[in-house]
């Protein structure tokens, strides 16, 4: 290899996969360099999974190649799987087994011996605010403390890449914020991270550059800023006190701002994109102020990754594409 | 650690895995010896009458039963191993198994022993069974143990089988129909609770070169079991090398069922 690719910790180029006539994976190619949180974020049934289950050697795919922590997933599956921990979508916990049983089960798959396996899952249950519930089986735990666990096996053999397919699918959002922290924590010790995710918003909390795939296909990359760029401009948002406001400050964003605006009556909230950032928010503040007009509530937001996923797929992310 | 080793390391880890699995659930313990339970009694007194000699005098066909109905307990027990499967694969825990770096072998070995266990118990649970009913070891110790241990590797074979039809099953539902409905044939088309020499034509065939048949025979013998006075006893090679040919077919079924489920395993994709 070229001392380029170093810093390189996990690699795919041209990732091509049909299932039957359906071509789940058009030829993704993707790079994360070591150290870093790669986002890959799209609907169902973008690919995003098909990605991930090639990437950790549960699927071959039909052409390209990757490789993980430097070892080729289809010559050297079991480089890869030395060098991976993987959290799936659905939290393979054996709901028999106690959390620490599942923990040490794992350990010692990955070939530590037992008095190393009982130490490391005491450590990660631990760290993980699984202590208490530790010796009672899975069965019983909340869906958060499940996923916890899951990622906590993930993490057993202290992997160089580790990867969350959709870590926080179906949790609530405290379980989701538990989550992120949790994640977080991880990234701070160096690991490098494949997440996928459906929610622009934690893409944009958690990943340093983020990979949007659409139908199999890459988009768009980039970090999250980047891709907010992409689409320009800012969103001024107004909410008034009184509707009798709402028609005013339509006419007043209308003239500030570089669209239409759109109204929410209910709300008595107007929003319209802007190209001059804050003159244009202290712009419309004061001529609703000549008006003697007082704004309950006055913002303005950079686009969200979800305008981001709007603009460029034509369809919001929680539309289900059709196989 | 050698390749070696830490096969039969990973194989210990699943074996372990699976049975803590039947320790946390004692009702799949209930539901393997209710049914066999079930058997006896049906086949002891509700056919027995008929099937095992004049004046409904059923005793001597009871003893001749038991060998048949453990035999037959043990091999119903390898529809654990399907839907034990069957239910990983769903689960994603298999998805976690074939992430690590661990052996493929092990996973299947290690419910395919694990399994094993529970014969072990149902063997202990009808064979107080088969005491109170009039059934008694009539040889020596040991041959009885020979016996146990016969019955015990003929269910280890059926269980690689299970494993395969475990790993090939798309769901645990139709898990459940088809870890059972083989074991029909199977079982009855045999000398397990008829005397083989009483099915007819193709079917008397198939009985006399059954597997499951030789091993019931060889179990019978080595427990001292005769059939009921009167039986014509069962001739032909199978028969007569009942328990060579029991312990052939058994190692053959191993044979071909791990690699088949070893392959499958290595290309299964959980949805």
């Amino acid at each position: 290899m070229a001392d380029t690719d170093k810093g390189v910790a996990v690699r795919a180029r041209g990732l091509v996969k049909n299932y039957g006539t359906t071509r789940a994976l058009d030829g993704v190619d993707l790079e994360i360099p070591t150290g870093q949180v790669l986002g890959l974020l799209g609907p169902n049934g973008a690919g995003k999974t098909t990605t991930v289950r090639i990437l950790t050697t549960l699927l071959l795919p039909d052409s390209g190649e990757a490789e993980v922590a430097r070892h080729d997933v289809l010559a050297d599956p079991d480089g890869v799987r030395r060098s991976i921990g993987l959290s799936g979508q659905y939290a393979a916990v054996d709901e028999n087994l106690t959390g620490f049983e599942n923990l040490y089960l794992v350990a010692r798959l990955y070939g530590q011996r037992k008095p190393q396996a009982r130490k490391r899952s005491r450590e990660l249950l631990a760290r993980f605010r699984l202590d208490e519930a530790a010796d009672r089986p899975a069965k019983g735990y909340s869906g958060g403390m499940r996923r916890r666990l899951d990622l906590a096996g993930a993490l057993v053999a202290e992997p160089s890449v580790v990867v969350l397919d959709e870590p926080t699918t179906g949790l609530d959002p405290r379980g989701r914020i538990e989550m992120w922290e949790v994640i977080e924590q991880l990234v701070a010790t160096g690991a490098t991270v494949l997440l996928t995710t459906q929610y622009l918003e934690e893409a944009d909390r958690l990943a340093d550059s983020v990979v949007v795939i659409d139908r199999g296909r890459v988009i768009a990359r980039g970090t999250p800023d980047e891709l907010k760029n992409q689409i320009g401009g800012e969103r001024l948002e107004l909410v008034m006190a009184t509707a009798d406001e709402v028609p005013l400050a339509v006419r007043v964003l209308g003239e500030v701002g570089s669209g239409e605006p759109t109204v929410d009556e209910r709300s008595r909230r107007v929003e319209v994109l802007v190209d001059t950032g804050t003159k244009a928010l202290v712009e419309a503040l004061r001529r609703l102020d000549a008006q003697d007009v007082v704004v309950q509530d006055a913002a303005l937001h950079r686009p969200t990754l979800d305008d981001v996923f709007l603009s460029l797929t034509g369809h919001g992310t929680t539309e289900e594409v059709p196989s | 650690m050698t390749a070696l080793a830490k096969v039969l390391s990973d194989s210990g880890v699943i074996t372990w895995r699976n049975v803590m699995n039947v320790r946390r659930n004692p009702e799949w313990l209930l539901g393997a010896t209710l049914f066999p339970i079930m058997f006896v009694l049906m086949f002891a007194y509700v056919f027995g009458g008929a099937i095992g000699g004049p004046g409904g005098d059923s005793v001597e066909y009871r003893e001749f039963l038991i060998a048949g109905i453990f035999a037959q307990t043990v091999a119903f027990n390898s529809s654990y191993t399907v839907i034990g499967f069957a239910n990983d694969l769903q689960k994603g825990i298999i998805d976690r198994f074939r992430s690590l770096p661990m052996s493929r072998f092990a996973v299947i070995v290690g419910r395919t022993t694990a399994d094993q266990v529970l014969s072990v118990v149902v063997l202990v649970v009808m064979s107080a069974c088969g005491l109170l009913i009039g059934w008694r070891i009539r040889g020596s110790f040991l041959d009885a143990v020979l016996g146990y241990l016969m019955i015990l590797l003929f269910a280890f074979a059926l269980s690689w089988v299970g494993a395969y039809i475990g790993l090939i099953t798309p769901s645990v539902e139709v898990a459940n129909s088809a870890g059972l409905i083989w074991m029909f044939p199977l079982t009855f088309i045999s000398s397990a609770f008829v005397p083989q020499e009483s099915l007819p034509g193709v079917l008397g065939t198939i009985a006399d070169w059954n597997p499951f048949t030789a091993a019931v025979n060889a179990t019978r013998d080595l427990f001292g079991n005769v059939s009921p006075a009167g039986w014509p006893p069962p001739s032909g090679w199978p028969a007569e090398n009942a328990a060579l040919y029991a312990i052939v077919s058994s190692v053959a079924i191993i044979a071909i069922f791990a690699p088949l489920a070893t392959a499958r395993y290595r290309r299964v994709a959980s949805k």
